[in-house]
């Protein structure tokens, strides 16, 4: 389109030409006052909880002690193996909930419901607690134990919290592959795929960027779930952290190195999400043509 | 006369309560182009989506170079083919889409290749020389390290056709190419579209193109409720309709 000339002839008279005055920078009174407020009321805190009945040294001591050395390891493991069978489950889950069959679309909701649907550490109690139910667990025929000697702290922190977990993931999941247009299944059907090749090879690297940011949210939740582990005896974090208090009543400092440690994780997760996402956001960028 | 290489006959398809294709019988000899016409709603679209399985029918039959669609005749009575098979028929047949369906997370040339060597299991250096050629053959050759999101409705439109060809079918389906695009870049799509049709596909094209549809289209299918209301060569269809209306139609769409 061409500009317009510079003088039409017909522009009424009394709207002065601006174009060459200066704006002056605006005083932003509430934010500096605000601001300040809020800035005060952080340096409260800070000072009193330096001079409250924290011992510093004793939370700097116990920091690095071998126990909770091996006990943030334990945490990020367990972590680590009962998100990948969350996400696992879960998108076995997601794509029977997206089954035309009703059977396993039905099962599929039934585990959702049920997973979802009671505490976390009551799964943690019962899968502990499985040898009540099944004194003798194994495959038929094959091989069997004896449930006390199988479902160890380890096994029953993984099942419990993976299965679980696989219950919010699926729901992730779905959300993501509901996300996708119709229009790619039918164009990878009409290039002859069948159903899984397209869900593995069109629908889920597209629905990954939809999914990731709320499965590093679901990650970070389970990073703090392996705290409820303690219960069934498995040595993470915070599990280790009360061992020690319970001998020498350092309770405060010790929930705090525990603490120094989840936010530390927790921490050195953003980036690495960030770089999953920017591996997954292939084609959605728009350079300039 | 020769077998044609697609045979409908009287197809039914409903959704529901709602009859889309109610008793349509059509031929499309090898070679032939033939352009579907009609309102929204005439059943157009579902008689393509129909012959390339993506929906199924309810009565009647298909068959593409001789073989029947989606269904196997034993002792006197229908049976659905399994998915695996479908996929395999759709081998046969090419769609482009209304709106495109390039893959957003492939760059053209790897949306091309993904069905060659995927599906097909071809050698992928084989199908990347392919796939650049079937590129130049639309003019997209200097796009194809490009995401779909980066090109022009037009381009994706070109690049969709490449990548349906790629997988050497003996029929092109084509769902209202160029509904979606703006209107400067019609002509670019449909230019592609006549280079086609001139190399001697056979092409089966729902639009509402009919500049396009008199110049390359051997017969028209006019269609109204699921039926078909006329057929004929474009001189015949568009300049001197039989039915009335046929005659309402068009004067609709040309006014």
């Amino acid at each position: 389109m061409s500009r317009q000339a510079a003088h039409p002839p017909s522009l009424a008279e009394g709207f002065p030409d601006l174009s060459a005055m200066p704006i002056a920078r605006q005083a932003h009174w509430g934010r500096i006052l605000s601001a300040g407020a809020i800035l005060a009321v952080l340096a409260g805190l800070i000072h009193a909880f330096a001079t409250g009945q924290i011992a510093w040294k004793i939370v700097a001591q116990f920091l690095t002690v071998p126990v909770i050395l091996h006990g943030i390891a334990d945490t990020v493991i367990m972590a680590v193996l009962a998100m990948a069978l969350g996400i696992l489950l879960g998108t076995i889950v997601a794509i029977m909930r997206l089954s035309p069959n009703p059977v396993l679309s039905s099962v599929a909701a039934f585990y959702t419901w049920l997973f979802r649907g009671t505490p976390l550490i009551l799964q943690l109690l019962l899968w502990f607690n499985l040898a009540l139910v099944f004194p003798v667990i194994g495959i038929p025929g094959l091989w069997t134990g004896r449930a006390v000697d199988i479902m160890t702290p380890f096994l029953s922190a993984l099942l419990g919290l993976g299965i679980n977990q696989g219950a919010y993931t699926s729901e992730v999941i779905r959300a993501g592959l509901l996300s996708v247009d119709a229009g790619q299944y039918e164009a990878a059907q009409a290039i002859g795929m069948g159903r899984m090749r397209a869900l593995r090879r069109i629908i889920l690297p597209q629905a990954m960027r939809v999914v990731i940011p709320p499965l590093g949210n679901e990650f970070i939740g389970m990073i703090k779930s392996t705290s409820l582990a303690s219960v069934i005896q498995y040595p993470e974090v915070l599990h280790s952290a009360e061992n020690i208090y319970y001998a020498n009543s350092r309770v405060i400092e010790l929930l705090l190195v525990a603490g120094f440690w989840y936010l530390l994780v927790v921490t050195l997760l953003t980036p690495l999400q960030m770089m999953l996402e920017r591996a997954y956001a292939r084609g959605t960028v728009r350079p300039a043509r | 006369m020769n077998r044609p290489l697609l045979a409908i006959r009287n197809v039914r398809k409903t959704f529901g309560s709602y009859v889309a294709l109610d008793g349509v019988s059509l031929d499309v000899m090898a070679g032939e182009v033939v352009c579907l016409i009609g309102a929204s709603g005439s059943g157009k679209t579902t008689l393509l989506r129909c012959v390339n399985q993506l929906a199924r029918i309810d009565g009647g039959g298909i068959w593409l170079d001789g073989a029947l669609l989606g269904m196997r005749e034993r002792a006197g009575t229908l049976h659905r083919l399994s998915e695996a098979e479908i996929a395999r028929q759709r081998l046969k047949t090419g769609m482009v889409f209304q709106r495109f369906n390039l893959f957003p997370h492939k760059t053209v040339l790897e949306n091309i290749i993904e069905g060659p060597v995927q599906v097909q299991k071809r050698a992928p250096a084989e199908a990347r020389e392919q796939a650049m050629a079937l590129l130049a053959r639309v003019g997209m050759a200097e796009k194809a390290a490009s995401y779909p999101a980066q090109l022009s409705g037009g381009q994706q439109q070109r690049a969709a056709i490449a990548r349906a060809l790629a997988m050497a079918p003996m029929l092109m389906l084509f769902d209202e190419p160029t509904s979606a695009l703006d209107p400067e870049l019609v002509g670019e799509v449909l230019a592609v579209m006549r280079e086609l049709a001139a190399s001697g596909m056979t092409m089966l094209v729902v639009t509402h193109e009919l500049g396009f549809a008199r110049e390359v289209a051997d017969h028209i299918v006019y269609m109204d409720r699921g039926t078909v209301v006329e057929a004929g060569p474009p001189s015949q269809l568009l300049l001197a309709p039989r039915e009335a209306r046929t005659r309402a139609f068009l004067s609709a769409v040309i006014a």
